[in-house]
Parts: C-alpha cells; structure tokens; sequence
C-alpha cells in the first residue's frame, strides 16, 4: 500500500509509510476488539450448552449477538475504583501493559500471503518474544493492586509463564527445523497442496508435537485448566481481584487477543496456515496465491483467510471447550506438567523429528503429492527453491518488484497493496 | 520541505525512551518501579536493535531478557518486596560520588561517541546521497536477514563477514548448564538448614 | 527541527544511548542499597554495551565494510545476552540465600567479612 501511494498519487515516502502502517493498526485493532467481542459471546454461548443451559439470549435478537456489546458498555460506565494501598502508576499502566503486549504481536502475524503487518524474517520468534511479554501486565496487575489473593496470583503466574516458554519454545522449533525458515508467511506457504502437506501429518513426532504445543499455548496465555493466576476458588479472582470497569476489561481484551494469537500461530506452525485442506486454488488458477497476481491473488488470499480464520476460530473454539470441561490443576501440579513432562516429551519429539528429516525418512507430504505443470510440489528439490523464494516468491513480489527496488529498505514494510 | 527520515524518527522516539527509562531507573527509590522501568528500558533497547537491522539480536532481547531475565528479576523483587525493603533511601554523599563519577565517564564517553560514529561522509558513498529528497530510502540498506547467519557462526561456519563461534557456544552452553546447576543448588542448600533448624528447635 | 528528523541516524545516536545507559546502570550501581537494584544496574550497563556491538555490527549504520563489525558484533552481544540471564539466575539466587539468612537485601548489611 505504501508503494502504491508513493508511485501513483507521489507521496513522500514517510507519510506513505505512516498512512499504510495506520491502516494496518487499525486493521489489527479490529480484529482483536471484534474477535474479543466474537469470542465471548461464543465463551457464552459454549459455556451454557455444555452445562446444559442456553447462554445468553435476550440482547440483540435470538443467539444474544449482542450481550458483549452491552456488557462492553456496562463496563465503560461502570465506577472505576482503586484500593487505597494500591501503588496508582502501576496499577493504572498494568491493563495497558497487557493489552499492547497482546496486540503487538499481531504485527507479524500473516493472514495470508503477503497480508501481513510487517514482513519480517524472524517472525515466529517475534510473535513468542512479545507474547511473553503479556506476563509483566499481569505481574504488575497483582503487586500494585496491594492484595494479597493478587500478588498470589501474579506470582503464580510469573513462575507459570517462565516455565512454559521451555516447552513451548522447544515446539515452535520443530517446524521451524522441517521449514529451514522462521518466516511465518514461508512456513505456511511451505504447506500447500493437500492437506497431507501440513506439518502435523509430517510424521509421527510432529502430530505428537501439536497436542504438546497446544497444551504449553494454554497454558501460556493463562487459560484453563492452567489459569492458576485467577483462580476462582482460593484467589477470590487472582491477579484482577481489585479491577473493574474499562480496565477490567482491557485485561479480558488482552486474553482473548492472545488466544487467537496463540491459536493463529499454532494453525500456522502445525495446520497448514491459509492453506485448505483441498488445494482449490491451486486447481482453479493453477498456482499458488504467491505466484499469482490480480485479481485470482485477491479470491486465493480472500479464500485463504477464509481458512485461516476458520481454523483459527476452531482453535479457540477447542480452548473454550477444555475450559468448561477440565477442572482446574493446582499450581504444583501445573509446574511439575511443565518440567516432568511437557518439556522432556518436547525434547524427545525434537530429536525425533530432526532424525526422520536425517533419515530422510518419508514425510505426510508425499503420501499425496500435487502436480501443478508438471512438477510434484514440495519435494527434495523444489522446496529447495522454495527456501530460497525462487518458486514461491515472497509476498507478492513480481508486482511491486519495480516498486521495492525504488524502496529498498524502509523499515515500515506494511503487507498489502490492495 | 525536507521529507521526514521515518528511520530516524522511530530511532529517535525508541532512543529517548531507552534514554528515560534508564534513568528513571536511577531516580526511581521504589524498587518495584524500578523494575517495571527497567522492562520498559529494555524493550525499547529491543526496538533499536531492529532499527539497527539486528532482527535476530533483537527478537532474543525480548525473549531472554525481558521475557526471561526480567520475569525472574521480577520474581525476585516480589519475594523480598517487605515494606522496609521496597525503598531503600540513599545517603546524600553517595549520590554525589555516583554523580561525580557518572558524570565523568559521561564526559568522557560522549565526544568519543561523537568522533568515533561520525559518518564517513563523501569518499566511501555512505550517507552521500544529497541529491533528492528521498534520502529515507536511500540512506538506510535492505534489511538482510540475519538469523540464518549468526546460525552458521555458532556451528562453527565463518561467513564472508563473520567468524565461527563453535567452540565459544559450546562453552557457553556448558557453562549455562552449570549455572542452572549452581543456582538450583543455592536454592536448595538453603532449604534443607532452614527445614533442620525448625526440627531442632521444634523438638527441644 | 524537521531538519534534525531528516538526518539518517549514524553510529553517534546509538553509541549516545549506550553511553548514557552505561552510566545510568553504573549510577544505579553505586547508589542503590537493594541488592536487587544494584543487579538491575549491571543489566543496564551489559545493555549499554550490547548497544555498542549491535551499532558497530549494524550495515544500517555504517556502509563502509571497511569500517564495520560485521555480523560478530549481534554474535557477541547474544552471547552477552546468554551470560547476562545466567549472571542474573545466579545472582538472585545469591540474594535470595542472603535474604533468608538476614532478613534484608540491603547490600550494606553485607559486612560480616570485614575485618
């Protein structure tokens, strides 16, 4: 987008660059103000069916579409309070802290090829490193609130989060390894064609790692039967205890952002991305969305956010259900999950993996290869070319080549251009 | 007009942050604040590194220092934040002394800043392009990416401009691994005397 | 002002910002009585020479081969990175341990091996 408003309407280039990057803020913003609205009510919704009620009905016709809305209102004008004891600066910048912790990474998260706050090259690892970030809104929350059902809370998870970033992170290399990139956009783009190609039917240890990687996410973002920090039954409501109104909220917002971001992730690294199950795509227009241009681009990328919101929606959809299912463990039996378990199965499942890669043992991939012209896809060679983008070029190269080469370096890369 | 640098403005907004935070650190008494300053310290560090096109470097501050170093400096806080503790007053002598010293190596330190990172201009075509008005993209590289590369340089694999680290990593794992070692034993040593010393004076 | 934003940014601005974390995380040092405020301090100066390497490595800042570190300079400064988290679990086991057995972290307290 940038480009465009530089070449065509000759834009200077730094306000080009801010233009695009607002845009895609508040892009971003959306998606986590209305995915949060979205996922809440369906929290509801889920919630009530599974203990055998209906969940909310009554605002805004039949499903009760619009209960969040009216709970979002309620909450804006409810009295904001503050214990007495509370150390203020920090209580009042722990919400916020949250809150942009979540949203930030959303900055490098692909929605399709090319559809992407900022392209860059260590995006995985990015994503994880602001995502851990999330704990110290949580932290502060429970110490400035000077209470002591908080601070037990915020220690709780502080120990928590520290300990599931092994584990987690030990997943996340997995197919990082399979991929040879942590580029996100790549390593989706790396599991098109059929639905054999997603890393999670690579082989045996990478369908085991997923279960891993979805449990240590849950555990990451504080969701039950990991959500020690806000535990109902001994701390009273844990580390937002003495929180209400606008930034109660924030708190809510920044969970629910990040369930979809650790769903989202989890979809990318193991599900294939915006990759369906059936290569439609690719037998439509004969290619994939990365070598196509125009408008076939635009309906390969609008179906594969399509893909990848639904996946993506299913992943959160799953985390709601283990939440009304499962009871919640102690905070002993959380860490000990963690190191005794979690982290060794990793480990294991990381050696696994890389020595089928060194066996060169057969991949899911190849059980069922896809022909486009000619050549099978994602095999030996061809992801060899794949890495180094000269079969899959990155984004939507061949259109803006011209334009990135006028461009070369500025660093508010914004995706898109349509 | 000159056309704004959106590089240097980001640098400039994520340097003075870096810049206040530290010495908010300084200034702070409360030692939670301190804390919480130091993490916002930190993370705008990280911001300059992607602005230096260190992407890897940069991703690695969040995750081990602020994510790691600082959760578990954090925890630390709160395990000794007892009311006498959480600010400690300085006496005024000392401050002069760490103000006189500061103030000197600060003295010291900038105009070596100044003559060492001057741009060298004209011959070598660094910052030469004076001509148009879009010096912002022109002044600053193609982002490379790097994490690849330092890859190859930990396994021991010299690039065209850099060195193999094989032997440095391998030591710095060990060495990891006997901190990790050293620090679980500190805190179970300890433990174990307190746990002894309730029994005796519990059973007598 | 505008002009100031146009210039692209040079070594200086990064070593500036190093220096002036450097000498915060030294004042930091040296006044602080919390053991854990003074461990903060030595976080602040490894980040402010981590700065240094990252600036000297950087392409983005100096163009001219010639002149610049290269790529060892983000290697060294993740290994000051590896070092600063074990620096850190070691130290605050050290607090922790002198907590339990004085019931302070103030470091002035620390005096039972003077002579």
């Amino acid at each position: 987008m940038s480009e465009f408003l530089i070449n065509s309407w000759g834009w200077p280039p730094f306000y080009a660059h801010a233009c695009a990057a607002f845009v895609a803020v508040v892009l971003i913003l959306h998606v986590i103000a209305v995915g949060a609205m979205f996922f809440i009510w369906l929290e509801r919704k889920v919630a009530g069916r599974i203990q055998d009620r209906l969940g909310p009905t009554r605002v805004g016709g039949k499903f009760g579409w619009l209960q969040t809305l009216a709970d979002g209102i309620k909450l804006i004008a409810k009295e904001d309070l503050m214990p007495a004891d509370a150390d203020g600066m920090l209580f009042r910048v722990a919400p916020y802290i949250a809150f942009c912790a979540s949203f930030s990474s959303f900055i490098a998260l692909p929605f399709a090829t090319g559809w992407v706050g900022l392209d860059i090259n260590v995006a995985v690892f990015f994503v994880v490193a602001i995502l851990g970030l999330e704990v110290f809104g949580v932290i502060l929350a429970g110490y400035a609130s000077a209470s002591k059902w908080s601070l037990f809370g915020a220690m709780r998870e502080a120990a928590q989060v520290v300990s599931y970033e092994v584990p987690l992170g030990l997943c996340i290399v997995i197919p990082v390894t399979i991929a040879g990139t942590m580029d996100l956009t790549k390593i989706s783009n790396l599991q098109a064609g059929w639905f054999t190609n997603w890393y999670i039917f690579h082989d045996p240890f990478t369908f085991l790692t997923s279960f891993v990687f979805f449990s240590c996410a849950l555990a990451s973002v504080n969701r039950a039967p990991f959500d020690l920090a806000e535990a109902e039954s001994e701390l009273v409501a844990g580390f937002h205890t003495e929180y209400s109104g606008l930034r109660w909220s924030f708190f809510f917002m920044a969970e629910y952002g990040s369930m979809f971001l650790v769903s989202a992730l989890g979809v990318i690294l193991f599900l294939g991305g915006w990759n369906g199950p059936i290569p439609l795509g690719q037998f439509v227009f004969g290619a994939h969305a990365a070598e196509l241009s125009g408008l076939a681009f635009f309906l390969v990328n609008l179906l594969g956010l399509a893909n990848f919101m639904f996946k993506v929606v299913l992943g959160v959809t799953l985390m709601i259900w283990i939440r009304w299912t499962l009871p919640r463990l102690r905070i002993d039996q959380v860490i000990t999950t963690c190191w005794k378990y979690f982290t060794p199965i990793a480990a294991v499942m990381f050696i696994g993996v890389i020595s089928w890669q060194l066996l060169g043992l057969p991949s899911g991939g190849d059980l069922l290869p896809l022909h486009v012209d000619g050549r099978p896809r994602l095999s030996g060679d061809v992801r060899e070319q794949h890495l180094k983008g000269a079969v899959l070029p990155q984004g939507s190269a061949d259109r803006h080549s011209a334009a990135r080469r006028a461009l070369e370096g500025n660093l508010v890369r914004v995706g898109g251009g349509h | 007009m000159e056309s704004i640098n959106g590089h240097t403005l980001l640098f400039l907004l994520f340097g003075a942050l870096t810049c206040f935070f530290a010495l908010a650190v300084v200034f702070s008494a409360n030692i939670v604040r301190m804390a919480f300053y130091l993490i916002l310290a930190l993370a705008a560090t990280a911001g300059l590194h992607f602005l230096a096109g260190a992407d890897f470097v940069g991703a690695m501050q969040l995750v081990l220092y602020v994510g790691g170093t600082l959760v578990v400096l954090v925890f630390g806080v709160m395990l000794t934040a007892q009311s006498p503790f959480v600010s400690l007053r300085t006496a005024g002598g000392d401050w002069v002394l760490a103000a006189l010293i500061g103030g000197t190596l600060l003295v010291i330190l900038l105009p070596v800043a100044f003559q060492v990172g001057l741009p060298p201009t004209t011959t070598d075509g660094a910052f030469t392009d004076e001509t148009g008005g879009e010096r912002i993209t022109s002044s600053v590289p193609v982002t490379v990416p790097t994490a690849t590369r330092i890859g190859l340089g930990f396994l021991g694999v010299p690039g065209d401009d850099f060195s193999g680290y094989l032997l440095p990593f391998e030591i710095i794992s060990i060495h990891l691994l006997v901190v990790l070692v050293g620090a679980a034993y500190l805190a179970r040593a300890k433990r174990r005397t307190t746990v002894k010393n309730s029994d005796v004076s519990g059973g007598s | 002002m505008i002009h100031f934003l146009s210039q692209p940014v040079g070594l200086t601005h990064y070593l500036v910002v190093g220096a002036v974390m450097f000498v915060a995380g030294l004042v930091c040092m040296a006044t602080k009585r919390n053991a854990l405020g003074v461990l903060m301090g030595i976080e602040l100066v490894l980040n402010g020479a981590n700065l240094n390497f990252v600036a000297f490595g950087s392409g983005f800042l100096i163009r001219n081969p010639a002149y610049q570190l290269g790529l060892d300079g983000q290697i060294i400064s993740l290994f000051v990175i590896v070092l600063a988290a074990a620096e850190a679990a070691i130290a605050l086991a050290i607090v922790l341990n002198f907590y339990n057995n004085h019931s302070t972290v103030d470091v002035d307290r620390a005096d039972e091996l003077k002579g």
